[in-house]
């Protein structure tokens, strides 16, 4: 049905979306955990209350996120630009992918560690447990479950949204589609896309919920 | 020698729009090797009093005593140490979901630092002690109530602690649970010394294993000592309505009585037997009595009779029933409000 040619295409789609959302997500980890830990330590009910620093964070969080992220991704191009030396392709979505991604993460990582049962935190600074204890040996293991379905949902997240850089010319599946689908109305093109988004998609989430169930113990 | 000595003790928590002062001038002293029973309704302040004695809440003012040290005075690095001392159970367990049995127990170990091996071996050991030798793969969740805490107070014991607190540990659980693990709770306060301090609300609970009782109400200790005293000669209305309602709880519930019924508990000390008193005194005055309850309880190691009497109307007839009685040496004392 296809030429060799447009196969290679897609393959190197699949694998620049690929590239794109697990590097982003991977970064964006690296960025929104420790802020989301610190939300939740400096929150009124956290270890370590602190209004200013859980205020100026929770604003930032919000500004982000309340930015669409097509105009984030328009708003970041000189400081894109900075970071990897060029405004478009895979490696250049990868900035304003992670800038939208990490204040979510951190709300994620935020809501997972609200839901530990603060009577095993308690229990745990009856032993003597230090604030540094709690967060990686109580919280960061109780919630895991929650961490990973938020990891999975998130992943599909970014995933949605490196599509949408397309439209900038940022490569990958979601860039073909626009370009063969709505530029040259090559519909049949654009569909094979699509279905390769939607059974990626399946895959990723799929293998997610199975981490976060398998490591489940509470059931 | 005292394990923990509070001075002067209060604590107010200062909400935004309102104080509640928790506990009131609390002055308590708990003597190594007691099981020293605090009771109270529900709010009372049994919970904020208990965290206080492990500085998990901070007192507003006043001074908590663990053996010779001032919790108060202590750094934050001092106080964790210190904690490591006094371990607490907890009425929803507190285990850890996510870690099975053996990971629970080594946890408090793992935290002082143990290495991994020596961690696990003494975690075998203790789940010895509480019976759970083949539950040590099972995560939390697959366990009964009794079982889960029989594995928070394994892990209690883990770092070898002086002090044992227990927040309502067995108001989850059912009778017969209930029972087991006062049973383990008092063998280890025999085998191992160590000092524990029982939260409740239930008098049977006190009078099961304790040997001294607080009872505190409205953030106030309104009578303590040994718990047979207090059992005999409650001197507060909180006691007397908490032994009533932990009597009615016992025997699930007790006969209705008519209101405005005049009611006498008579407490038997260990060697009158109160059969032939009360047969005689129905005999001699030739009117029935209600009996609404009758009982003989263990109270720390001593069994103590009582019988509750609603008395035939009649004001001269109560007056003699009660004279007759006292002359009989009888402790008699009136009776208010629901049996
Ligand atoms: N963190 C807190 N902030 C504000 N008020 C509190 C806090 N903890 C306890 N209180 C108040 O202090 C009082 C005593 O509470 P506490 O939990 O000690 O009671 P309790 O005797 O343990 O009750 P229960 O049997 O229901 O557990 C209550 O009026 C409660 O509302
Ligand atoms: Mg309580």
């Amino acid at each position: 049905m296809f030429d060799s040619q447009v196969i290679m295409m897609l393959l190197e789609g699949i694998r620049d979306t690929l590239y794109m959302t697990l590097v982003s997500t991977i970064v964006a980890y690296v960025l929104g955990l420790p802020l989301g830990i610190l939300l939740k330590v400096t929150s009124s009910d956290g270890l370590k209350p602190n209004k200013i620093v859980y205020g100026v964070f929770d604003v930032i969080c919000n500004i982000v996120r309340s930015i669409p992220f097509l105009i984030l991704l328009i708003l970041l191009i000189p400081f894109t630009r900075f970071v990897v030396g060029k405004s478009y392709g895979s490696t250049a979505t990868i900035v304003p992918l992670v800038v939208c991604a990490a204040p979510y993460i951190a709300r994620m990582v935020e809501s997972s560690l609200n839901e530990v049962d603060p009577g095993v935190i308690e229990a745990a600074k009856s032993m003597g447990a230090s604030n540094m204890d709690i967060v990686f040996k109580v919280m960061l293991v109780e919630a895991r479950t929650s961490l990973i379905v938020g990891a999975t949902i998130t992943t599909g997240n970014i995933f949605g949204y490196s599509a949408m850089s397309g439209t900038v010319g940022g490569g990958g599946l979601g860039d073909i589609a626009v370009r063969y689908g709505y530029y040259r109305y090559q519909t049949d093109i654009m569909i094979v896309t699509v279905i390769l988004l939607i059974i990626l998609f399946q895959i990723i989430q799929n293998i997610g919920m199975k981490i976060a169930g398998n490591l489940d113990k509470r059931k | 020698m005292s394990e923990i000595v509070v001075k002067n003790l209060s604590k107010t928590f200062d909400q935004s729009e309102q104080k509640v002062d928790a506990l009131k001038n609390i002055n308590l002293t708990i003597e190594t090797g007691d099981i020293y029973g605090i009771i109270g309704m529900s709010g009372a302040g049994k919970s904020t009093l208990v965290r206080c004695f492990n500085f998990l809440e901070k007192p507003t003012s006043g001074e908590v005593w663990i053996g010779d040290k001032n919790l108060g005075a202590l750094s934050e690095k001092e106080l964790r140490a210190e904690r490591s001392e006094i371990a607490m159970i907890f009425q929803s367990f507190n285990l850890l979901m996510q870690k099975n049995v053996l990971d629970n127990v080594c946890f408090p170990l793992r935290l002082q630092k143990v290495s991994k091996n020596e961690a696990k071996k003494r975690a075998k050991e203790l789940l010895e002690v509480v019976g759970l030798t083949d539950k040590a793969k099972a995560y939390p969740s697959q366990l009964s109530g009794g079982q889960r805490q029989r594995v928070a107070i394994a892990r209690a014991l883990a770092n070898n602690p002086r002090i044992l607190l227990c927040d309502e540990a067995t108001s989850a659980l059912d009778p017969q649970t209930t029972a087991s693990i006062l049973e383990l709770l008092r063998d280890i306060n025999k085998k191992l010394g160590i000092t524990i301090v029982v939260i409740t609300h239930q008098m049977s609970v006190v009078s099961e294993i304790c040997n001294k009782v607080a009872i505190i109400e409205k953030g106030e200790v309104v009578e303590n000592g040994l718990v047979e005293d207090v059992f005999s000669h409650p001197k507060s209305s909180a006691a007397r309505e908490l032994i009533l309602r932990g009597d009615s709880e016992k025997t699930g519930g007790t006969v209705e009585t008519l209101n405005g019924e005049r009611k006498i508990r008579i407490v038997f000390s260990e060697n009158s037997s109160f059969e032939p008193v009360i047969a005689n005194m129905v005999l001699k005055f030739q009117v029935a009595v209600n009996i609404l309850r009758a009982d003989t309880k263990n109270v720390g190691g001593v069994a103590k009779g009582e019988m509750i009497l609603g008395l035939p109307d009649g004001k001269e007839i109560q007056e003699d029933i009660i004279a007759y009685l006292h002359e009989r040496g009888l402790e008699i004392e009136e009776v208010t409000g629901d049996v």
